[in-house]
């Protein structure tokens, strides 16, 4: 009993196995094994900062594609961008480390509430309820949809405000995309100035809800020598590309002209100090 | 036993999930969202007919006929075994997006309870083959249906607040435990 259970069991599987065997021949699926090293190479954490849906499929489309240029990866930076270009046999292009930066300071500005919300902890729902419980209708809403979806654990809420741990931020935009209010936005990390508020109102109702909110006097575009200061679809808007070319010889002429502090430089105070500071003035 | 009666029977009063309590595992973990539940759920009424089909040859041309019956726990599970790696080749081949979407799911239906124990129910009531395929076909499509009403009360949860120590699987396993009771009700229908 004990031979025939064995003998059967044998045969049975070396049938199965030359079956899968044969079935391995015909279903042969041919794989470029560059892909497999390129996605070795990068740090998987599928952030789609890259603008694909994961690492997998920056990896395939880095190899297949060659317009695609190596360096899409911002969460690897610098050095996986030199491995992917190693492997695929592209030039590598040194890429702009990018940072989230939040455009609201309104502990500084005094935002105060039109009412007391008690509803489900997420911005989107907040945001949705009557343009949020801010007198401000562009502030940053403080209950951390951007913390649930940085991959990097690089958000945090502090004091209602979501605050950049940059030496996380890896840049990859996820915050950026999903906060209702686009109060978060990439700027380089050389950046040399930034705009600290994110509103669309004007004049005296950006005055009546906020302290140091942008009432669009447009001083600084007047006063920026690289024309890097612009106003764009209601927002003032730095082109840091301009701006960095342009270099340090104006003294920050954009920061010096704002009257309402709705813009602060950036550079040599970085993001994490500026947030220190806010929390003593508040 | 009549069409009708053995569909009703294996889908709500002996669902294959929430009343024999087997394939708790790609029921817990295949259902965050209904797209994957539904993708799963086609895959196992794939895999479970295709087992179904070929254990039950199996029992009737070699287990039986030469006295070894003993054996047929050990050899259902390598047939189904070997079944779901060729299937997985198969759909690597011929459907990637099929593949790319289930390609984790595929190796669990491997060991999963539901598709071994389909197999030995029908030999256990001694269907015959068009019997035990309908009966395969009907028991899987149940254990679809546990799937998707459990993705969609659990894409429901996502908006709700959940005690932090609740939150995930433990809620899960609750909402699978109310689904149970709930299909109790079905119960007495029919044998």
């Amino acid at each position: 009993m004990v031979t025939i259970s064995v003998l059967v069991l044998l045969g049975l599987g070396l049938l199965t196995a030359a079956i899968l065997a044969a079935a391995s021949r015909v279903f042969h699926v041919s794989e470029d094994p560059r892909v497999a090293a390129v996605l070795e190479a990068l740090p998987g954490a599928n952030c789609g900062g890259c603008g694909f849906a994961g690492c997998e499929g920056y990896a395939k489309a880095v190899v297949t594609d060659p317009s695609l240029p190596p360096n899409r990866c911002c969460a690897g930076g610098a050095a996986t961008a030199a491995k992917v270009s190693e492997l695929t046999g592209k030039a590598a292009a040194a890429s702009e480390a990018m940072h989230s930066f939040r455009r609201c300071n309104k502990r500084q500005g005094n935002v105060g509430l039109r009412y007391t919300y008690q509803g489900i902890p997420s911005c989107a729902a907040v945001a949705a309820l009557a343009d949020g419980a801010e007198m401000c209708s562009y502030s940053c809403l403080g209950y951390g949809d951007c913390v649930s979806s940085c991959p990097f654990d690089a958000l945090s809420i502090r004091d209602g405000l979501a605050v950049v741990d940059e030496a996380a931020c890896t840049g990859c935009g996820k915050c950026a995309e999903v906060c209702p209010r686009h109060v978060l936005e990439l700027v380089p990390s050389r950046a040399r100035v930034a705009v600290t508020c994110a509103t669309l109102d004007k004049l005296k109702a950006v005055t009546e809800v906020c302290g140091v909110g942008c009432i669009k006097c447009l001083r600084c575009v007047k006063a920026c020598p690289a024309k890097a200061v612009q106003l764009e679809n209601g927002r003032i808007q730095i082109d840091h590309e301009k701006c960095l070319a342009h270099g340090d010889s104006c003294g920050q002429a954009c920061v010096a002209s704002c009257a309402r502090k709705a813009l602060c430089s950036l550079r040599p105070v970085l993001l994490e100090p500026l947030a220190k500071a806010e929390e003593k003035t508040a | 036993m009549d069409v009708f009666e053995l569909f009703i029977s294996a889908i709500f009063v002996n669902n294959i999930v929430l009343a024999q309590y087997l394939g708790n595992c790609p029921y817990l973990g295949c259902s965050r969202d209904k797209g994957t539940a539904i993708g799963m759920g086609f895959a196992v009424v794939f895999v479970i007919i295709m087992a179904t089909l070929c254990t039950w040859y199996m029992q009737h041309s070699v287990l039986v006929p030469f006295g070894l019956g003993y054996l047929q726990t050990i050899v259902f599970i390598l047939v189904i075994a070997g079944l779901v790696q060729f299937v997985e080749m198969f759909l690597k081949k011929m459907v990637p997006p099929l593949y790319a979407a289930l390609g984790i799911f595929l190796p669990l239906i491997t060991t999963n309870c539901a598709v071994m124990g389909v197999a030995i129910l029908v030999q256990r009531e001694e269907y015959d083959l068009v019997t035990s395929l309908l009966y395969a076909l009907a028991a899987s499509f149940g254990f679809m249906l546990a799937l998707v009403l459990m993705a969609g009360i659990r894409e429901r949860l996502e908006t709700c607040r959940v005690p932090r120590a609740m939150a995930g699987t433990p809620i899960a396993l609750i909402m699978a435990g109310l689904m149970s009771l709930a299909f109790m009700a079905f119960k007495g229908m029919t044998s």
